[in-house]
């Protein structure tokens, strides 16, 4: 406990990149006026905004016109889900996507249901991976206007068939939204897809930015009251300082991507391999393979989820949890539960640019004796 | 939803509703090697990630997982061994 705290929870929010830090402090002196206006303080809130656009698209290689800044991720995955509804209604009321969606994804999908809509659960494997036949199938059958593909599972790190979903939609005509979280940033995107959104907290930018790309020729229509901002997709006044901030960091993130993926994946191995073998009863999930660079996530029977994440808070040590007992809903976690993996005791360990061995090594040596702890303390030492 | 046909009864009946998971799966966990090879265990739970865990234990446990029940919930465990 004397040690620094360690912070493993990435996929939740990265630390602050120096660089988001840096154009924050100089956008906010810069960029506070509202870039609509027609005067000096206004046009260079414009000039702020219009390079933000720009670095952002040209880092996504999109064009700056198909990308809007929203005021958060869930805000972006809602207006992609309900957008994307909206502009092809003449065709359909249906919405297909993976069992495993962000919980941004799914609440939109209930809205649409709740509409009179239909949605199309499509399962996937015990390793999190998408049922690619059952989703081809069901971007065939008529009525659908939207399918929505996480780009990588942000519970436990499998990388989904994009590409292939893709062509699968693209064959159907219907257009495919990713949910790309987890992949902007830190691996590249693949292509094929009519809508996609991101976040920027999850990068390294600071929290409260999205990201809304529609690209051209894709119908959607925005599902929020008439505002012309943001190429009316999003309404209200962006926070100017920090999609700046976002966009820089963005840039950042991504020209160091292949280089700490390839530093963060052994670690990810690393604690893979040591948590499955140093650790009785326990279930890494997720594809050990395709998966991503920054993520593991493991199940320890028998023991509390909420327990687990305050006997590691206790230590030093920052991670989410699945684990019914840790969500306000007391449910376990959808995606646990579409693999049909054990949900409590989990954990998910997310790693970033300032994770260090050191961290990673310190986490491993403490575990094995925190969940003995837990275990020795419910009395379930050896069943 | 009910068993296939010839589906073993229940020898017993665990009733775990109220508990949240893990207790659930570790009542099941203490009782079922007391019981023979081949008894069937029904374990009531109304804690949703029992649906997940009970059959995730089978798999982990090499022990087989009958079949869910809506009434309780109730998931029926066999010892395979």
């Amino acid at each position: 406990m004397s040690a620094s705290p360690v912070y493993l929870d990435a996929a939740t929010a990265a630390p602050p990149h120096p660089v988001a830090r840096q154009a924050l402090l100089a956008a906010l002196d810069d960029g506070w006026a509202d870039p609509a206006r027609l005067y000096g303080q206004a046009r260079r809130a414009r000039q702020l905004l219009d390079a933000a656009r720009e670095a952002a698209a040209a880092t996504l290689g999109v064009r700056a016109d198909e990308l809007s800044f929203t005021p958060s991720g869930t805000a972006a995955a809602h207006s992609a889900v309900l957008g994307g509804l909206a502009g092809r209604r003449r065709v359909g009321a249906t919405l297909v996507h993976s069992a495993i969606e962000h919980s941004a994804v799914l609440h939109a999908a209930q809205r649409h249901v709740a509409g009179g809509g239909s949605a199309v659960s499509v399962p996937v494997d015990r390793l999190g991976r998408l049922d690619l036949d059952a989703f081809a199938d069901a971007v065939r059958a008529p009525g659908v206007a939207l399918a929505a593909l996480i780009g990588a599972s942000h519970e436990v790190g499998t990388v989904q068939p994009v590409a292939p979903a893709a062509a699968a939609c693209a064959a159907a005509g219907v257009p495919l939204y990713v949910d790309a979280a987890q992949l902007v940033g830190r691996v590249p995107v693949p292509a094929g897809w009519s809508v996609l959104t991101a976040s920027a907290h999850k990068w390294g930018g600071p929290p409260g930015v999205g990201l809304l790309v529609v690209r051209k020729g894709t119908r959607w229509e925005s599902p929020w009251p008439a505002d012309e901002r943001e190429s009316g997709r999003t309404p209200g006044v962006v926070n100017l300082p920090a999609v700046v901030a976002a966009a820089a960091s963005l840039r950042a993130a991504a020209a160091d991507a292949a280089a700490e993926a390839a530093r963060l994946a052994p670690l990810v191995d690393r604690i893979r391999a040591r948590v499955a073998a140093e650790v009785p009863d326990v279930e890494v999930v997720g594809d050990p393979v395709d998966r991503l660079p920054h993520m593991v996530t493991f199940s320890c029977l028998y023991v509390d989820g909420e327990a687990l994440l305050h006997a590691l808070d206790r230590h030093g040590f920052a991670v989410s949890s699945g684990s019914s007992c840790t969500s306000s809903t007391l449910r376990p976690s959808h995606v646990l539960e579409a693999m049909g993996v054990l949900s409590h005791g989990n954990v998910r360990v997310s790693l970033h640019r300032e994770t260090t061995v050191a961290d990673v090594e310190r986490f491993l040596a403490e575990l094995p004796g925190i969940v003995a702890a837990l275990r020795a303390e419910a009395g379930v030492v050896g069943l | 939803m009910s068993g296939p046909v010839g589906e073993a009864a229940p020898v017993e009946v665990l009733d775990c509703r109220g508990q949240r998971c893990p207790l659930p799966v570790i009542k099941l966990a203490r009782r079922l090697p007391e019981l023979p090879v081949g008894a069937v265990l029904r374990v009531l739970a109304d804690d949703p990630a029992a649906a997940v865990d009970i059959p995730a234990w089978c798999r982990m446990r090499g022990q087989e997982f009958v079949a869910a029940h809506d009434e309780g919930p109730g998931y029926d465990v066999r010892r395979a061994g």
